[in-house]
């Protein structure tokens, strides 16, 4: 056989084995996801599921209040993100220096870290909401909003200073010394050379967190705040039924799956980069 | 009597209970180029890093033409602007394209305007061989062409002198030839160096002084033939001759 004959032959196999695969894709997919929804929908209690969490009527009615207070949701983790992406920086700068003038910062950085990541988000919430307002200092906000802010900021801090902190620590010293030795001082060398790199590393498992952060804002509702989930719930108990929650749901979906997908491309490309 | 370009006078170290350096004296003139030999794990790159002040000497006294560069007082940073270091694993900026590389240094150390910077990489680059591949990221470079940027960003600075450690022998052997040339032409336009490495012709070719390192000293040091071809010191002479054995001269 010539060699342009066989590159056809392996050409056409590698198409065939292509296509086969789609097939069997395809109908494994249809086989699996038919056969769920012929059991749910077939079910004895199916009619009554669909009437209380997928009820068509109830989504129309609730859906634009919820979409309206799901706006506060997102208003609340685009600002809690920026804050957490410095602070968690200041925070890993800080625990990552070695000096002793700054021992006192840095013991106050790493309590800090310990008992933000220790306590559950929810309780930090309810300290924050209910503590700061009971202890009535003048000129410290009230403001429920700023305070679960402040509680979800503080918490998600703690969390992303320990990426970066680990972030930095991955970046070899060989790196450091090459920096040093073109001349640069400490601080340049963090700054040009260990940080980007870092950061680079790190955008992975901050993408995580602030997936995370985005589904716990909804925490905020235990301060009475109405965000979507709130909203969600005084629909549903004021008409007994919970599609409104599922419509809640949806709205978180509509934010995390995005942010999912773009971490799926960012750690893909640096697969292929490494 | 014209003063060195460097001097180690009595440089001692130890990582802990291992002395690495034990009283390390040795002197480089202008124009000089010495070749530290000895075995792996001999200390040639903590003397290195030590005269770079990348590692902390524990006695004696380093000089840069005739002023001491050991002592607390002094500045680490104004020193390492002017001595040039090339690492055996070249340790470029890997996020970082190639003339970013040489011209970080200058630019952020130094001051020099971004466009006279990169005017000058490119001119080096050129000479390295590696005109057009200024916008590429290290990792696309081959091991040779990584060591010679590295060898670019190292002399970007111009500095009194340079120090390379083992700068082939993270390399494949077809490889180590372009860089040689590199340093061969460093030596030829008067560049001070000092140089560790495990290629015995070389050294002979390049060095003007070979010292020879065994146990945290230099046992002998010397012209080339002289250490080379006749060494006085047992030490030495078992070194080469398990060299020889090697196929390594
Ligand atoms: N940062 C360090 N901490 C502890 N020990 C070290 C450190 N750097 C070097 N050493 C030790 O110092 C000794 C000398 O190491 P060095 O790297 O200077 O040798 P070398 O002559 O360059 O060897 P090679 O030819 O393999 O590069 C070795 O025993 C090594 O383990
Ligand atoms: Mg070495």
């Amino acid at each position: 056989m010539t060699k342009g004959a066989r590159q056809a032959a392996r050409e056409k196999a590698k198409k065939a084995r292509t296509r086969r695969g789609q097939t069997i894709a395809v109908v494994s997919s249809a086989v699996v996801l038919g056969g769920l929804s012929a059991l749910i929908f077939t079910s004895s209690g199916w009619p009554d599921v669909q009437e209380t969490f997928f009820s068509a009527e109830a989504f129309r009615t609730s859906f634009p209040d919820i979409l309206k207070a799901f706006w506060l949701d997102v208003k609340m983790f685009l600002v809690i993100e920026v804050v957490v992406l410095v602070l968690g920086l200041v925070i890993a700068l800080v625990r990552s220096g070695r000096n002793p003038v700054f021992f006192p910062i840095r013991l106050i950085a790493a309590v800090y870290c310990d008992i933000f990541r220790g306590v559950p988000v929810i309780l930090l919430i309810y300290m924050f909401g209910f503590g700061i307002p009971a202890l009535g200092l003048s000129g410290v906000p009230n403001d429920p909003i700023l305070l679960a802010g402040f509680a979800l900021a503080l918490a998600y801090g703690a969390y992303v200073a320990e990426v970066y902190r680990a972030g930095i620590g991955s970046v070899h010293q060989t790196q450091t010394d090459a920096a040093l030795a073109v001349g640069l001082t400490r601080t340049q060398a963090l700054r040009h050379v260990v940080l980007p790199q870092a950061i680079r590393r790190v955008r992975p498992p901050l993408l995580n967190d602030f997936i995370s952060l985005q589904k716990d804002v909804a925490l905020v509702s235990i301060l009475g705040i109405v965000e979507a989930f709130q909203q969600a719930q005084i629909f549903a108990a004021s008409t007994f039924n919970y599609t409104p929650l599922v419509a809640a749901a949806l709205l978180y979906l509509a934010v995390t799956i995005p942010m999912a997908r773009i971490l799926d491309h960012i750690t893909a490309r640096g697969e292929v980069n490494a | 009597m014209t003063v060195p370009v460097l001097e180690l006078k009595g440089v001692t170290k130890s990582f802990g209970e291992r002395l690495v350096l034990d009283g390390i004296d040795l002197s480089v003139d202008e124009h000089e180029a010495v070749a530290l030999i000895g075995a792996s794990g001999s200390g040639k790159s903590t003397l290195l890093r030590c005269v770079d002040l990348l590692v902390e000497i524990d006695d004696g006294d380093v000089f840069l033409d005739g002023e001491v560069i050991t002592d607390p007082s002094v500045d680490e940073v104004d020193v390492r602007r002017r001595l040039g270091f090339v690492f055996q694993a070249f340790n470029l900026f890997p996020h970082m394209s190639v003339i970013d590389n040489v011209t970080l240094g200058i630019v952020r150390g130094q001051g020099v305007g971004s466009t006279e910077a990169v005017d000058r990489g490119r001119a080096l680059l050129e000479k390295c061989g590696l005109e057009g591949r200024e916008k590429d990221r290290p990792d696309e470079l081959s091991g040779g062409q990584q060591q010679r940027v590295a060898l670019a960003r190292a002399f970007a600075a111009e500095p009194r002198a340079m120090l390379l450690d083992e700068v082939t022998s993270a390399l494949d052997p077809e490889l180590v030839g372009d860089v040689l040339e590199a340093v061969r032409e460093l030596k030829l336009e008067g560049m001070t160096l000092i140089f560790a490495t495990h290629e015995m012709s070389f050294a002979r070719e390049v060095a003007d002084k070979v010292a020879f390192l065994h146990s945290g000293r230099i046992i002998e040091a010397g012209k080339p033939e002289e250490v080379l071809d006749d060494p006085k010191e047992p030490e030495t002479q078992k070194f080469l001759r398990r060299l020889l054995a090697g196929g390594r001269i």
